[in-house]
């Protein structure tokens, strides 16, 4: 069996989707586009000075339109993930602005070439099914950053992508950087290489931002991952309950709009709730009750049978330190056990302020033991002891047995030498380094054996035409992140 | 009795409790007391032992989310008759807040706005989404000791520097304190972008705002 986690009984499930259904109707919802609003009034809801009213029936049809399962694709076009019943994945958390220096173990705002290095680590660790636009690139224009940093992970990864637009103007360039990937608009709807995360604004707003880009995602027929956040007590009821309440009616609402623009268009229960820190006015994402919001949230869009998706394993702490590895590995572990199908935040430090590759790979370790965990108790032979026992009766020499050799790889999950399972020797005193020292070697180890991709065709080509126009517009002279020889290589061969 | 009317004042602060801050009040004026007496007296001691508490962890934000309430509605009884009597509060400062263009969300910086005005200083709250040169505009409109700019997204924070270099375009880098909050933003990032000061959370602020006000805000 799969061991499963739920925090909602059912009855409080019917309670928390009531609710969510009045809210929709009375206060309605804040909705920023002309175009929403249409939508939604076509649909039945009723407009009243830019607030949408959505009565229960166009909520639920909406619901009904949404695709149960989907998935993302590699550049290989393998479906890479799945979205959809209880498959979970993890990519890394996103738009960190610092990342860790793990020599000075001080933030410092990000670079291209620190996505580079993360996008490298991230796409030879396979507990990450998915790569994110991690950072946010401060050597590149702010107007272009979102669209360059999609451009990065494109040129170093064949995995998929959990992405978002930081503007309206920048997320037609994004779409138009995947087409390109994709070699045509057809390939990259039959098969998507990137989601989009989009993000309601608490309490029960759809900024015109927001709202343009769930429609224009949902025509374009690219993945819409829709993260709702109440702060419990600030941006949202103080009771997790009611902060469940607001997530679903913003997400159910965002829903509406979406598929009303486009029937059947793929769309994700997302989020990233979480409570609000009554003494620093933060986010703690560590926290015991944003674990508890994000994996009940989650719940109940499951319980609509619809493909999930939260923020867990990131950290509060400022390094990656025990408290990290306590704050993380709780999530993730519980977030694996609750089924929900992209688990985005590791690597995360400081309440999402801060990204570190060494903690992404010690997130990789506990990654693998929660998969490890819902892969469960498995039953490989006839008996479950008694025909071993026969075999090595009270001698016990299990390790001799054919069975032990065709199963334990099975049995047993191996971590990386991150994790310290030596025995140590007699008399030896002091241990030689911790974790992070472990991480940071690992680290080296990982962007060694990264290994240059290969393209198909002129993608590479396509891709960096795609860029360049926009990188020139907001002035840049070089492509940061992307060494000049490379580029001299690839335009002399397409010369050529 | 003048003792213990004061106390109560305090009390009525330190509890959040704004229809008996107001009732007191009003008593205060009845029995002869001077409004800057109640005011300064009374119902400020109230506020400093609420950061006091707060710092000690014995009271919480909603704790002084209420005390400030508390401090608005006594101050709404005692200013009219303070006007009345040709006085007025002394201004601690004049502070200008927004939160950065693009960014919606306001309630940290609402909170700063809140506490400070609790605590003397006239506050101009320009709302969420304000672009760098409204900063500029309205830090010459209100001749603002300090400006706090706020963000709570990472995408947002660059903002926070934008309207730096637009006040420095306008030539009131040295008559104007910068403040910067919210909560991805650390003082190693205040100094980055040439902040003067950085909160790391709403009392935290008001104790910077005091402490700037201090040093004399128009030094530079």
């Amino acid at each position: 069996m799969r061991p499963n986690l739920a925090v909602l009984d059912v009855s409080l499930i019917d309670r928390i989707l009531q609710e969510a259904f009045s809210l929709l109707m009375n206060p309605g919802v804040k909705v920023g586009t002309i175009e929403a609003a249409e939508l939604l009034s076509s649909g039945g809801a009723r407009l009243e000075n830019g607030v949408a009213h959505i009565p229960e029936w166009v909520a639920r049809r909406a619901l009904q339109s949404v695709p149960r399962e989907f998935y993302l694709y590699d550049r290989g076009g393998h479906a890479a993930v799945h979205y959809g019943g209880d498959d979970v994945h993890f990519d890394p958390g996103s738009s960190c602005l610092s990342i860790l220096d793990p020599d000075t173990l001080r933030p410092r705002l990000a670079q291209s070439r620190d996505l580079v290095r993360l996008i490298q680590v991230a796409e030879v660790l396979p507990q990450y099914a998915a790569q994110s636009t991690a950072v946010v690139c401060n050597d590149v224009p702010s107007e272009i950053g979102d669209l360059y940093r999609l451009f990065l992970v494109l040129w170093y990864s064949h995995k998929p992508v959990v992405t978002g637009a930081f503007s309206t103007s920048t997320l037609q360039a994004m779409i138009d950087l995947l087409v390109a990937d994709s070699g045509g608009g057809e390939a990259l709807k039959w098969k998507p290489r990137a989601i989009f995360d989009v993000c309601p604004s608490p309490p029960l707003n759809w900024t015109d931002f927001a709202a343009h880009n769930l429609v224009v995602l949902a025509r374009a027929g690219i993945p819409a991952e829709l993260i709702s956040m109440p702060l419990a007590g600030a941006t949202g009821p103080v009771t997790l309950a009611g902060s469940i309440v607001q997530h679903a009616a913003e997400t159910i609402s965002g829903i509406a709009i979406h598929q009303l623009a486009s029937p059947g268009a793929p769309v994700v229960w997302g989020g990233a709730p979480a409570i609000f820190d009554m003494r620093s006015g933060g986010t703690p994402m560590g926290a015991i009750e944003t674990v508890m919001l994000d994996i009940a949230c989650a719940q109940v869009g499951k319980s609509l049978g619809l493909p999930t998706h939260t923020y867990l394993v990131a950290s509060d702490s400022k390094l990656a330190d025990a408290q990290a590895g306590m704050e993380s590995s709780i999530s993730a572990v519980l977030g694996t056990l609750a089924g929900i199908n992209m688990i985005s935040g590791a690597g995360m430090l400081d309440a999402l302020a801060c990204h570190s590759i060494e903690k992404l790979v010690l997130d990789a370790e506990v990654i693998a033991s929660a998969q490890r965990m819902v892969a469960g108790i498995g039953t490989p032979t006839e008996t479950l002891a008694t025909s071993m026992f026969a075999q090595v009766g009270l001698q016990g020499e299990f390790l001799k047995l054919k069975e032990t050799r065709q199963l334990f790889r099975g049995e047993q999950h191996f971590p990386s030498s991150v994790i310290d399972r030596s025995t140590r020797p007699e008399g030896e005193g002091e241990v030689q380094g911790d974790a992070f020292s472990r991480a940071r070697e690992r680290v080296q180890e990982l962007l060694a054996s990264y290994s240059e991709l290969e393209f198909p065709g002129q993608t590479r080509s396509r891709l960096q035409e795609s860029v360049s126009r926009a990188a020139e517009r907001a002035g840049l002279v070089t492509l940061p992140g992307i060494p000049v020889n490379e580029l001299q290589r690839m335009q002399g061969s397409a010369a050529i | 009795m003048r003792d213990e009317a004061l106390r109560a004042m305090q009390a009525s602060i330190v509890n959040g409790a704004p229809e008996t801050a107001a009732v007191l009040a009003q008593d205060a004026l009845t029995a002869g007391f001077e409004p800057l007496d109640a005011i300064n007296l009374g119902f400020v001691p109230g506020m400093h032992a609420v950061g006091e508490q707060f710092a000690q962890h014995t009271l919480f934000l909603p704790d002084m989310m209420a005390s400030a309430e508390a401090m608005r509605a006594a101050m709404q009884v005692l200013e009219p008759e303070l006007r009345k009597r040709g006085g007025e509060r002394p201004n601690a400062g004049t502070v200008v807040l927004g939160t950065t263009k693009g960014d919606i969300h306001e309630i940290g910086k609402t909170l700063v706005g809140t506490l400070l005005t609790a605590h003397g200083f006239k506050v101009h709250d320009l709302g969420v989404d304000v672009a760098s040169d409204v900063f500029v505009a309205n830090i010459l409109k209100t001749g603002a000791d300090v400006v706090g700019i706020s963000a709570l997204l990472t995408t947002t924070m660059r903002g926070q520097k934008s309207v730096i270099e637009a006040i420095e375009r306008a030539g009131l880098r040295a008559r104007v304190k910068v403040i910067v909050g919210g909560a991805p933003v650390s003082r190693r990032w205040a100094e980055e972008i040439g902040a003067d000061g950085y909160g790391q959370d709403a009392a935290s602020a008001v104790e910077l705002v005091k402490g700037l006000m201090h040093q004399g805000v128009h030094a530079g």
